[in-house]
């Protein structure tokens, strides 16, 4: 063998790994382009371990929105003012404002479907899942107001709520078709480079997207992009389809923010005890008055 | 220009001694995986179902260990008993374990003739005298707060249930895990500082992280205790305290002894082989027993996943067992 083949050999090497190096520090454009590379877990993947939180208030209204007085309203002389139900809680029962968490701030409801939601909103105390402490479904899971945790090893990846205690199960092997709806659904997770992609799939009917009445049918599929951005960090997407509910599929983008508190860790957060008066206190044998 | 022939047998012996190290140095893997962090790798779904009672039956006194045989006719006799049992509540039919229980379908006993091995005579410690003075006030001033999973004292309020029926905690999750009438499975979770123990009833995390970080200021207390763990070698030892009063210091589904606020409970948690997880508890609760007691079972690898358990969504148990009770009451007023 020669020498020169050898030269063009080591030329292509380089060559090779420079346009490598080039292209991992310039962001590729259309991608909300990050140029973080995360630190890796000790098999090589972008480490998303840790305590997680949302710091918005998408979980009242996934869209812009100014504050208002209550979820629950009536007619008061002069405008809306807060139902009876609700009415003592005074400033604790508001809702704040929010910039909103829907790309292009919109919704696409089939017209038959928007009435349902405006039906859900007029019928709020009475239909929204988290009133009852039932699981919350994906993504409200995520921007519920309770931190979550994120175990990620060589086979499986787990998100534990405190809201609720709810729990996923991110699969990254894909397990098949969910052999029963879920209120969590069934998570199959995959990695595209710095970015977890899950597929959530097998959802029942029962969750909604936020306090506002935004709904879905059994036949939602949810795709989740979990992108570290920084060290405390994590840029979360997710895409909603629901050909029953929606003219097409919608998007919500918001950060993640790590919870770095001393000793944090999860607490409980079990509702279940705390909804009993609510749900079963008309049925006592003597009922407290309502 | 030609490469260079090597001489094949310098390099045999090496090849052979470097062949047989990966081997063996691969069977060890399987037998004992490690976590790419180093730990011992216990993750997966394991199912803890058995035949074998928590105490030792009258019949194996004396007996610490049954051999294989006696072990599976004994399990084929329960089962077959289990299976022939047809519970018929009212016209809604009966209720088959063959459908709806492990008892139905998985035929499989110890050799230790009781999950409690220690006290060697296999048997729950009795009470210590306050503590049973303190449970007949409990049951004279109405049984409250109820520390069963299930069956209540009543059916007046919703607290009059047991736990489990109202959808708190499972029925024989415990802590400790025992082998219960369905769902007695838990999936183990790794990641580095953690390990979680996620049961399959009631879709509870217990999450332990693996430090000896302090435990939250404020001595709080929470319904699965607070969870701190360590290696000791190839085990993991989980050490669990401040429970709260609203749980038993030990319960089975059908019964609860005590009140856990004093329990430390101790698990262990070690790989026997790539099939099994040897799991071992020790309840500690000199207020409520006169010695601590320590029980062993297998749990068994499945390939099974874990199950959503939505239990409060569905709860139409809790609803119709209230709403009976009181067009009971309405029909025996209407009586007078």
């Amino acid at each position: 063998m020669g020498k020169r083949p050898i030269r063009r050999v080591m030329f292509a090497v380089s060559a090779a790994a420079a346009v490598t190096m080039y292209s991992a520090i310039v962001p590729v454009a259309g991608q909300g382009a990050t140029t973080y590379r995360a630190p890796r877990t000790k098999d090589g993947r972008p480490d998303l371990n840790g305590f997680w939180q949302a710091v918005n208030t998408a979980n009242y209204d996934v869209q812009a929105h100014v504050a208002r007085p209550a979820m629950a309203l009536r007619a008061g002389p002069y405008g809306p003012v807060p139902a009876a139900q609700v009415v003592a809680l005074g400033a604790v029962g508001s809702v704040p404002a929010g910039l909103g968490v829907v790309e292009s701030n919109e919704i696409p409801y089939k017209p038959e479907m928007a009435a349902k939601k405006k039906e859900n909103q007029d019928n709020w105390l009475e239909r929204d899942p988290e009133i009852k402490c039932y699981l919350p479904g994906v993504p409200r899971a995520t921007y519920m107001p309770f931190p979550f945790q994120i175990f990620q090893s060589q086979s499986q990846v787990f998100i534990a709520y405190e809201y609720a205690g709810a729990v996923r199960n991110i699969y990254m092997k894909d397990p098949g078709e969910a052999p029963v709806d879920s209120w969590m659904g069934q998570s199959v997770g995959r990695w595209e480079g710095e970015t977890l992609v899950v597929d959530v799939s097998g959802f029942n009917d029962q969750t909604w997207f936020d306090r506002s009445g935004n709904f879905h049918s059994e036949a939602l599929k949810v795709t989740e992009r979990y992108t570290r951005t920084g060290p405390d960090h994590i840029r979360y997407e997710a895409t909603i389809e629901d050909p029953k509910v929606f003219t097409r599929a919608w998007k919500i983008t918001m950060p993640l923010y790590r919870r770095i508190d001393t000793n944090m860790r999860l607490l409980e957060f079990k509702c279940v005890e705390f909804v009993e008066e609510l749900l079963y206190g008309p049925l006592r044998k003597r009922p407290l008055p309502r | 220009m030609c490469p260079q022939r090597y001489r094949v047998t310098a390099w045999l012996p090496l090849l052979l001694v470097f062949s047989f190290a990966v081997v063996a140095t691969v069977a060890q893997d399987v037998a004992k995986p490690r976590t790419p962090w180093g730990d011992p790798d216990l993750q997966g779904t394991w199912d803890y179902w058995t035949f074998t009672p928590l105490e030792r039956p009258a019949e194996f006194a004396g007996r610490e260990v049954l051999t294989k045989e006696e072990a599976s006719q004994l399990a084929e006799k329960l089962h077959k008993g289990a299976v022939t049992e047809r519970f018929v509540a009212g016209d809604t039919g009966a209720y088959s374990q063959e459908v709806w229980t492990d008892r139905g379908d998985k035929v499989t006993a110890l050799t230790q003739t009781s999950i409690i091995i220690d006290p060697r005579d296999g048997k729950l410690p009795p009470m210590t005298p306050d503590a049973a003075k303190k449970a007949e006030a409990h049951k004279a001033a109405g049984g409250h707060p109820v520390r069963n999973r299930s069956n209540g004292v009543g059916t007046d309020d919703p607290e009059d249930r047991g736990v489990a029926e109202r959808c708190l905690l499972g029925f024989s999750t415990g802590p400790p895990m025992l082998p219960g009438g369905y769902n007695n499975n838990v999936q183990i979770i790794q990641s580095p500082g953690y390990v979680v123990l996620l049961l399959e009833m009631n879709h509870d995390a217990r999450i332990i992280p693996i430090d000896k970080s302090p435990r939250a200021q404020g001595n709080l207390r929470q319904w699965l205790g607070d969870s701190r763990g360590h290696w000791e070698g190839d085990t993991l030892v989980v050490r669990t305290t401040n429970f709260t009063d609203k749980t038993a210091s030990f319960a089975l589904t059908a019964f609860a002894v005590g009140s856990a606020e004093h329990l430390t409970l101790i698990e262990r948690f070690k790989r026997s082989d790539a099939n099994t997880l040897q799991y071992e508890f020790t309840v500690d609760d000199p207020s409520t027993f006169t010695r601590p007691f320590t029980g062993r079972l297998p749990m068994n690898r499945t390939d099974n996943l874990i199950y959503e358990y939505a239990c409060h969504e569905g709860n139409y148990g809790l609803t119709n067992m209230l709403s009976s009770a009181r067009a009971q009451d309405r029909s025996a007023a209407e009586r007078k």
